[in-house]
């Protein structure tokens, strides 16, 4: 892999960026679908020319997209997204009942071996899979089975916002959703069970280790150790030792738990990135200054990433789903913030550039290694 | 033919001027052209009305002959000027955002 493309959804469309292997300078597309919500894009790692996007607004909805050559042209596919059966009701901020709706689709995550199969996560929360390179979509319903009736949607709406495939087992997947939890299958989506057990969500639930409603934000893996898992909590970082039977917490010496996003670094399993953020309402850097936070022992010691970033007067967020890594050598680490900033760094967080400052609010960053 | 104009956005999506022409088979009602468009355009599916309940986006409304006709059955005849071509049927998004 000798190039790297960056796919960055924002609240006006979507930006591609490609680079060669040095990171250094950058050729940038867009905006695609202007005007309209990039919710989330990424490209296949069976036909990395094979990119879907999710677009959306509140006048015309949700629309799929899909590009068979690198984000150059781009065609619509399908965009029904009905959920099986009667899909019942679940839990609003008030604990009354409300019924399932669909909203958008938040996530989509191609599969690490079937060229047209690919997974998408949607508001109200479920999953869905397609197997003919999103033309057509079909519920994995085993999902909203597991208590779909006490979950509730975090302050972004009930969204199924993360979807991860196990790299040794292709039937074992683990979703994400606000405020549910993390739902494991191992059967390829037909049955599925919370793993949330370690999880204390003392502020947000009156019961605080349910088994579900805990307000999960993010979650990653390396690929060689897929037992392990890490956690972005609405507050509290987390890891899991065994696929999620037990989580324990790894916040540390954070200068704060609460945050959005987390990613592993693409060669050191034990290295990871998080984006602390000052909450329960101000959701903006601590002191204002933006810093990247890197444990390189799995979690608990924390140093900050601050070269590059700036320090002063930044009260940015940055979403969910707005970091990522390549997988390149060195690591390779990107992120994007509401202000319209991207910044990367290709030595695995030590120094960030911008890559590019003034875009619209970022939603999401997706970087994939290519030829 | 009956023409219909849509919004910007959509223009876009189909790779469409601004006003687009269908041939409509039986009564035209709003449901029967947009039928029609959705068969001819199928990146509309779901843009304008719910594919599954069909029922309009809140954020569009109808337009035949100067009349809102968004709170009208679908299934209404339009009128004869919009069915003989000599004013489209408009598709509009509302005016929305602050």
């Amino acid at each position: 892999m000798g190039k790297v493309r960056v796919m960055v959804g924002t609240h006006k469309g979507a930006f591609i960026l490609t680079s060669d292997k040095k990171r250094e300078h950058w050729d940038i597309t867009g905006p695609h679908f202007a005007g309209w919500e990039i919710y989330h894009l990424k490209g296949s790692p069976v036909n990395p020319d094979r990119i879907y996007a999710s677009q959306s607004n509140g006048w015309f909805g949700q629309v799929l997209q899909r590009s068979n050559d690198g984000g150059v042209t781009w065609e619509a596919v399908g965009n029904k997204f009905a959920y099986v059966g009667d899909p019942g009701t679940h839990q609003w901020y008030d604990g009354s009942q409300r019924p399932w709706e669909f909203k958008r689709v938040w996530k989509l995550e191609p599969s690490l071996s079937e060229p047209e199969t690919v997974y998408a996560g949607v508001e109200d929360a479920a999953l869905f899979r397609s197997g003919d390179g999103g033309q057509t979509w079909q519920e994995l319903a085993g999902l909203r089975s597991v208590k779909g009736d006490l979950w509730a949607p975090g302050a972004g709406g009930m969204c199924l916002h993360t979807i991860v495939q196990d790299h040794g087992d292709p039937m074992r997947l683990y979703i994400a959703i606000s405020a549910a939890g993390v739902f494991r299958t191992d059967d390829g989506g037909e049955t599925w069970r919370a793993i949330n057990r370690g999880l204390q969500s003392n502020f947000e639930l009156p019961d605080a280790s349910a088994e579900v409603g805990h307000c999960v934000h993010c979650i990653a893996m390396h690929p060689s150790h897929p037992g392990t898992l890490y956690m972005q909590k609405h507050w509290d970082v987390m890891r899991t030792d065994d696929s999620g039977e037990l989580w324990y917490e790894i916040s540390g010496n954070l200068p704060t738990d609460f945050g959005y996003t987390i990613a592993v670094h693409c060669q050191e399993p034990d290295t990871v990135f998080v984006v602390p953020i000052k909450s329960d309402s101000e959701h903006f850097p601590p002191e204002g200054k933006l810093r990247v936070f890197r444990s390189r022992t799995g979690g608990k010691e924390w140093e900050p990433l601050t070269k590059g970033l700036p320090q002063s007067n930044c009260y940015v967020n940055v979403y969910r789903s707005a970091m990522s890594v390549d997988s390149l050598d060195p690591c390779g680490v990107y992120f994007g913030t509401t202000g319209g900033q991207l910044y990367a760094s290709t030595d695995s967080g030590d120094n960030w550039n911008t890559i590019v400052a003034n875009l619209p609010p970022i939603l999401s960053v997706e970087a994939q290694a290519i030829a | 033919m009956i023409r219909v104009t849509l919004p910007a956005q959509l223009c876009t999506l189909a790779q469409v001027n601004r006003e687009v022409e269908l041939q409509v088979d039986g009564p035209a009602s709003v449901s029967a052209v947009l039928d029609a468009l959705e068969v001819r355009y199928p990146m509309l599916r779901g843009t304008i009305r719910d594919q599954l309940t069909r029922e309009r986006r809140p954020f569009i409304r109808y337009f035949a002959c100067g009349e809102d006709i968004s709170l009208e059955p679908a299934s209404n005849q339009l009128p004869e000027d919009i069915t003989t071509g000599k004013q489209p049927l408009r598709v509009v998004g509302a005016m929305a955002g602050g």
